[in-house]
């Protein structure tokens, strides 16, 4: 069964009522890049949007569903309710504080500086104090989920942990390590700064310690989405897991890789030399390995399932998958559109090459298939499977439930390809419109920033029938026995001894060692080297 | 650990993908010298009018045939806002910000970098096509971001 069952609710209650106020600013932007006029549009209005869709999207949706998801998979993976429950709920009232505060920020108008929140412009200290508050409340949720595994571990010596923990845990890691950065930016700038405690912030220590946190961010993202697609998605399509322990080897890689490679957000940043620029590109290709390797296993374990399904031909095994389960439809699209978005990142992620992407809108046709896909599409997909189980109702609208991925993945696609293409245009990112006052040059976007619209508009709607399944689900969905969780068994039975990849410490020590590598350097330098500080602003 | 035979060889595809790329990047970056624009000077932000390296922002042309644009990315302009260089000539940009971070981007070059206050900005390029071009801020600077712009016109070189 699964333990603490209100509290995973709670958790992904709040992601869901994120994603929910999040998805009406996004309809909003993509019709205002467009310079398709609403009553109450306006660049004030639009910078705001764009700073509320990336908070709630990208910090809040995702990190109250991983808390939730967490709960659900450890307590029941491990069979046990979590130890320290009441540190798990003080995180998750913290969290749900720190949202509140800083969505009223936003809100109000006093913090319109995106998601990335860049200094020197300044936003009100709610904002920053609210965020914090998330991150605080999510290491709260981090030592009682630590401290579970622990006394699973004391009571199972010598056993191998189930394949869900083992990512939960990696996830856990790597939001840990990622975190310390962006604390760091938090506590000993922006806060103090906000509060008119110190006069000036050097805006490039700033971006290092935002960027050190955010690309370690995405696989926090990331990570969950991968557990969903080893541990659930073959058995709900019927099948097993292909390969347990390069599922493990994954997770492990994912440990050590994931922080230090920051500096490929900052390619085109001054004051950084280009050697520690191209160390950082080493590392980043390196990441894309355990992806590689997940592509594989995940889709062998697919036709595994379709071949217990009585598939037999080369290709036609596809057709066997069960395309019209709700959660396994998002997952197989998803990883489609991973696939899109990794070669992309590849690109982003080439040193010289970035110059031709970076910050155009290439790069939110990126985010929007990897985080806004692969993460958000298969959390769609594992809310319609755990949601029922988490309140003991049916799924409701499952019709809707049915054809809301497909819906997703066209919007997507229209959404994504349109906006790689003007970005390689040259059209900038986060623009409230882009005439640039008649250009020539600006006028070839046309087109395609309306074919964007028309893509932010299938994704509303998309979004709207997720809704409208939860809340159905919740309210009014019958109440009846659900089926318990179930993992997905490996292919060749449950894995008897410990591989090197059970060793977390050892890929602790790993990571923490690869990040002393990639950043005391240059971060000492950086110190050392006599930049002067920036006072705030306030341009919005 | 018992791995697949078919997973093994795409293992090993993958690891040759990989080291293929950055092989790529390697030729790219040591043979044809695309390097991001990795300049390390500082400045005060608050003094950059006054600062003899921006004080007067234009274009100068050297003596051995380059030429030298300087630049202020400030809250919602360009300074100067039209720049005329020669085509065919090494042209080095600089600049600074004294307020929030710019970008600047010339739109279907592939000229491209972050303007950051308390540091300078440089690069070197060469505009082989005459014409005029679409000059961008492309990190998001306030209210105003989407009207900042300014216009390169590359001449015939002589």
């Amino acid at each position: 069964m699964i333990h603490n069952r209100r509290l995973a609710t709670a958790n992904i209650g709040v992601a869901v009522g994120a994603f929910g106020i999040a998805t009406f600013m996004a309809l909003m932007q993509a019709l205002s890049r467009a310079s398709l006029d609403l009553p109450w549009r306006s660049a004030q209005m639009y910078y705001l949007s764009v700073t509320g869709h990336g908070v709630l999207m990208a910090l809040v949706f995702t990190t109250f569903f991983i808390m939730g998801m967490g709960v659900a998979f450890t307590t029941r993976a491990l069979e046990r309710p979590l130890r320290l429950s009441g540190l798990a709920w003080l995180g998750f009232w913290l969290a749900v504080v720190g949202t509140a505060a800083a969505t009223w920020a936003i809100l109000s108008g006093e913090a319109s500086v995106l998601y990335t929140f860049y200094p020197p412009m300044q936003a009100h200290p709610a904002f920053y104090i609210g965020l914090t508050l998330v991150v605080v409340g999510s290491w709260l949720w981090s030592i009682s989920t630590i401290v579970t595994y622990l006394s699973w571990r004391r009571d199972n010596p010598g056993k191998v942990v189930p394949l869900a923990v083992h990512g939960i845990l990696a996830t856990i890691i790597v939001w840990l390590l990622a975190t310390v950065g962006v604390a760091a930016e938090m506590l000993f700038q922006l806060i103090p700064w906000s509060l008119g405690l110190k006069e000036t912030v050097d805006p490039l220590l700033a971006r290092m310690l935002f960027w050190y946190f955010g690309h370690p961010l995405v696989y926090f993202w990331l990570i969950p989405a991968y557990v969903a697609w080893y541990t659930i998605a073959p058995r709900e399509a019927g099948g097993k897991l292909f390969s347990d322990p390069l599922a493990r080897m994954v997770f492990a890689l994912f440990i050590i890789l994931s922080a230090p490679v920051g500096f490929h957000h900052q390619f085109m940043d001054p004051g950084i030399s280009s050697g520690w620029k191209m160390l950082h590109t080493f590392t980043t290709f390196g990441i894309l390995f355990p992806s590689f390797v997940t592509a594989f296993t995940v889709t062998a374990s697919f036709e595994v399932a379709a071949r217990m399904r009585g598939a037999d031909g080369l290709f036609n095994w596809i057709k066997k998958l069960p395309w019209g389960n709700p959660m396994v439809a998002a997952v197989l699209l998803s990883m489609i559109m991973f696939a899109i978005g990794g070669i992309g990142g590849s690109i982003n992620a080439a040193f010289g090459m970035n110059a031709v992407v970076h910050n155009t809108a290439w790069i939110q046709g990126h985010f929007h298939l990897t985080v806004g896909t692969a993460t958000a599409l298969t959390f769609m997909g594992v809310a319609y499977w755990l949601v029922p189980k988490l309140v003991g109702r049916d799924l409701e609208l499952v019709l809707l439930a049915k054809v809301q991925p497909y819906l997703w993945f066209l919007g997507m696609f229209v959404f994504s390809i349109s906006n790689h293409a003007t970005g390689l245009m040259g059209m900038p990112r986060r623009v409230f419109e882009a005439s640039y006052g008649g250009s020539a040059v600006a006028a070839q976007w046309e087109g395609l920033t309306l074919i964007s619209a028309l893509g932010g508009v299938l994704l509303f709607i998309s979004a709207s029938f997720f809704l409208l399944v939860m809340l159905g689900t919740v309210l009014a969905g019958r109440r009846a026995e659900q089926p318990v969780i179930q993992f997905a068994e490996p292919l060749e039975g449950e894995p008897k001894r410990l591989l090197i990849f059970d060793r977390i410490w050892v890929w602790v020590v790993l990571a923490v060692v690869l990040v002393a590598l990639a950043y005391a350097y240059p971060l000492a330098d950086h110190l050392g080297m006599g930049a002067i500080g920036s006072p705030g602003f306030k341009p919005f | 650990m018992h791995v697949d035979l078919y997973e093994r060889l795409w293992m090993w595809a993958a690891g040759a993908i990989i080291v293929l790329f950055l092989g790529a990047i390697g030729f790219a970056t040591v043979i044809q010298g695309r390097v991001p624009p990795s300049h390390v000077e500082t400045i005060d932000p608050q003094s950059v009018f006054t600062d003899p390296r921006f004080s007067e922002p234009g274009v100068t042309a050297n003596p051995d045939g380059s030429v030298e644009v300087n630049m202020i990315a400030q809250i919602w302009i360009f300074r100067p806002n039209e720049i005329r260089v020669p085509a065919g000539r090494p042209v080095t940009f600089r600049m600074t910000s004294p307020d929030v971070i710019h970008g600047f981007q010339i739109v279907g070059t592939n000229s491209n970098t972050m303007v950051v206050p308390g540091y300078v900005s440089q690069f070197t390029t060469t505009f082989d096509d005459p014409g005029e071009y679409l000059i961008v801020c492309n990190e998001y600077c306030g209210t105003n971001h989407h009207n900042m712009s300014a216009t390169l016109i590359v001449e015939e070189g002589t």
